[in-house]
């Protein structure tokens, strides 16, 4: 496993040199566009480090983790249109009704394998839009949920908030990875059948997986509530712009790596502002990110990260033999 | 009543009997060889023990307790360990690691798994291959990595499903004498076998099934006399 990589003393402190420039980089004064894309990179690292805890490390593929944004955003937004209060507490309100969502996901869809189970996922995330068009007086319906006056005009805040989240959904895996759960993780993933005989109770393990990613999850469906301060079913519960992406941004940066989700949100968020700055290409931009899956999976199989030896080894090729 | 007791147990797949009212018993600290032809329910009495089905009928019962309908998880967590016939190394873990996962069993603390891991590596004589990606391990070490695992979880019986087809001589011989040393430590052992050689060294009692059903029990030099055996395997004279 990657986990036990300990090479350079440097790596060490990586993590906390990165959190360190990040920290203090809204006093470079960047434009609020430069900063909002950060923040939607930031936002997306969390979202795919969730994802990859379920799918990368435990090996059970979700094609529907916009179930559980879509949820945080709306258990967040909720506690706005209906209680009057700061859709802020959404935080802590969204880890009970998204875990509970979980538990009730997983009892249905956990004890599929392999493609049933993410076909199973997948059928959840458009059952919770339709659900949420549907409902229409708890919902608010297509019309969806505006919050009417924004925390903080400046993005400094909702960059720190959302830069707090990221950092501790690092450091949670981190600590689940490198634990006994880590363990069980990965041997559910390599084989489920010799993990169940080597004494490990797969159902208990996956379900825990399942809750962790899609806590983690939640939190940032709770932060995109916040910081657009609008959200719609079609938004938050979108099959491609949420779940499909989720597994591109991991499947780009590197599936059951620490830094694979971060490499690829920047990239898959990088390359969709591109994208969508050319009027001409429309809807087309489905049809980039499809070939982008495709030539990854035959070229890089690991991502950018898991494969980062392969790409070094052709660097040095290009540059010709020394 | 013995250590493991196998009581009456059939297994049925819609109308085929792979097991027909299997009954016998281990005592504590004993050999046992299980053998048969190919298709005789050897693997299925042991993924009956091990809780990977639930028979159609009868009991399995380990210190007078029943175990039979419970998950294979729960049965490890009582001391039941098996290895499989087709290895199912966790592929793209380390050696090393792969001991460790199950090591975790006994203990919560990984430091102390991986003291344990390497232990029981060294045990098994797999020292040198810590650190080699398990799907890259050829055959013979494989099928001893997966006794390494079973071990790991710390069982009173260890099933061993054909741990010895495949191997070299030497790599054989490496292997008879790791099972020797399990049952030094007081580990009951039931083994399939299709190596008669080996099966009739080590054993203390062999169990032949045939079609489902048990044709003979008793020590290896009764069952080598035994007409009905011979018949099984070489067909009528």
């Amino acid at each position: 496993m990657q986990m036990r990589d300990n090479g350079f003393q440097m790596k060490k402190y990586f993590p906390i040199i990165i959190a360190v420039l990040l920290a203090a980089l809204p006093f470079i004064g960047l434009s609020s566009y430069v900063m909002h894309i950060i923040i939607l990179v930031i936002m997306w690292s969390v979202i795919g480090m969730a994802w990859n805890l379920l799918s990368g490390y435990c090996g059970q593929v979700s094609f529907g983790h916009a179930a559980f944004f879509g949820t945080g955003a709306y258990a967040s937004g909720m506690l706005y249109s209906k209680f009057g209060i700061s859709a802020w507490w959404g935080l802590p309100f969204s880890i009970i009704v998204v875990t509970l969502l979980a538990l009730v996901i997983g009892y249905i869809c956990l004890r599929l394998r392999g493609p049933f189970f993410a076909l199973a996922t997948l059928s959840m995330g458009v059952i919770l839009r339709i659900t949420a068009e549907n409902l229409v007086n708890f919902t608010g319906g297509d019309l969806g949920i505006m919050i009417r006056e924004r925390t903080w005009i400046e993005k400094t805040w909702y960059y720190y908030i959302i830069l707090a989240v990221a950092c501790g959904t690092f450091l949670a895996i981190k600590i689940v990875i490198e634990s006994k759960l880590g363990y069980y993780f990965v041997a559910i993933r390599e084989d489920q059948d010799a993990a169940e005989s080597l004494g490990i109770n797969t159902t208990l393990y996956k379900t825990i997986a399942l809750c962790l990613s899609a806590m983690l999850t939640g939190f940032a469906g709770v932060f995109y509530m916040n910081y657009m301060g609008y959200i719609d079913p079609k938004v938050v519960f979108a099959l491609h712009d949420i779940s499909i992406v989720t597994i591109m941004v991991v499947m780009v940066g590197g599936v059951a790596t620490y830094w694979g989700p971060v490499v690829g949100a920047i990239i898959m968020v990088l390359l969709s502002e591109i994208i969508r700055s050319v009027p001409a290409l429309g809807t087309a931009h489905h049809t980039f990110f499809g070939i982008l899956l495709i030539v990854i999976i035959i070229f890089l199989p690991n991502g950018i990260v898991g494969d980062f030896p392969k790409l070094r080894k052709l660097r040095d090729l290009s540059r010709g033999p020394s | 009543m013995s250590f493991l007791e196998i009581k009456k147990v059939s297994m049925f797949f819609g109308g085929l009997a792979a097991l027909k009212d299997v009954s016998f018993g281990i005592t504590k600290g004993e050999i046992l060889g299980l053998i048969g032809p190919n298709g005789a329910g050897k693997t299925t009495l042991f993924n009956v023990v091990n809780g990977f089905y639930k028979p159609s009928r009868g009991d399995v019962f380990f210190n007078d307790i029943t175990i039979s309908g419970h998950k294979p998880h729960e049965i490890c967590q009582r001391g039941i360990a098996r290895t499989f016939q087709v290895v199912k190394p966790l592929q793209r873990m380390s050696v090393l690691d792969n001991v460790i996962a199950s090591a975790l069993l006994r203990t919560g603390n990984r430091k102390q798994a991986e003291v344990a891991a390497r232990d029981i590596l060294h045990f098994t004589a797999l020292d040198n291959d810590r650190e080699v990606i398990s799907r890259g391990l050829p055959l013979g070490k494989r099928k001893r990595l997966e006794i390494a695992r079973a071990l790991a979880t710390q069982p009173e019986i260890l099933l061993l499903d054909e741990s010895f087809a495949g191997l070299n001589p030497s790599e054989l011989d490496a292997s008879i004498g790791i099972i020797g040393k399990i049952r030094e430590r007081g580990i009951t052992i039931m083994i399939i076998e299709h190596h008669m050689k080996v099966i009739m060294s080590i054993s203390d009692r062999i169990v032949v099934l045939n079609y489902g059903e048990k044709i003979a029990e008793g020590t290896p030099q009764e069952i080598r006399d035994n007409g009905l055996v011979v018949e099984a395997y070489l067909g009528e004279a």
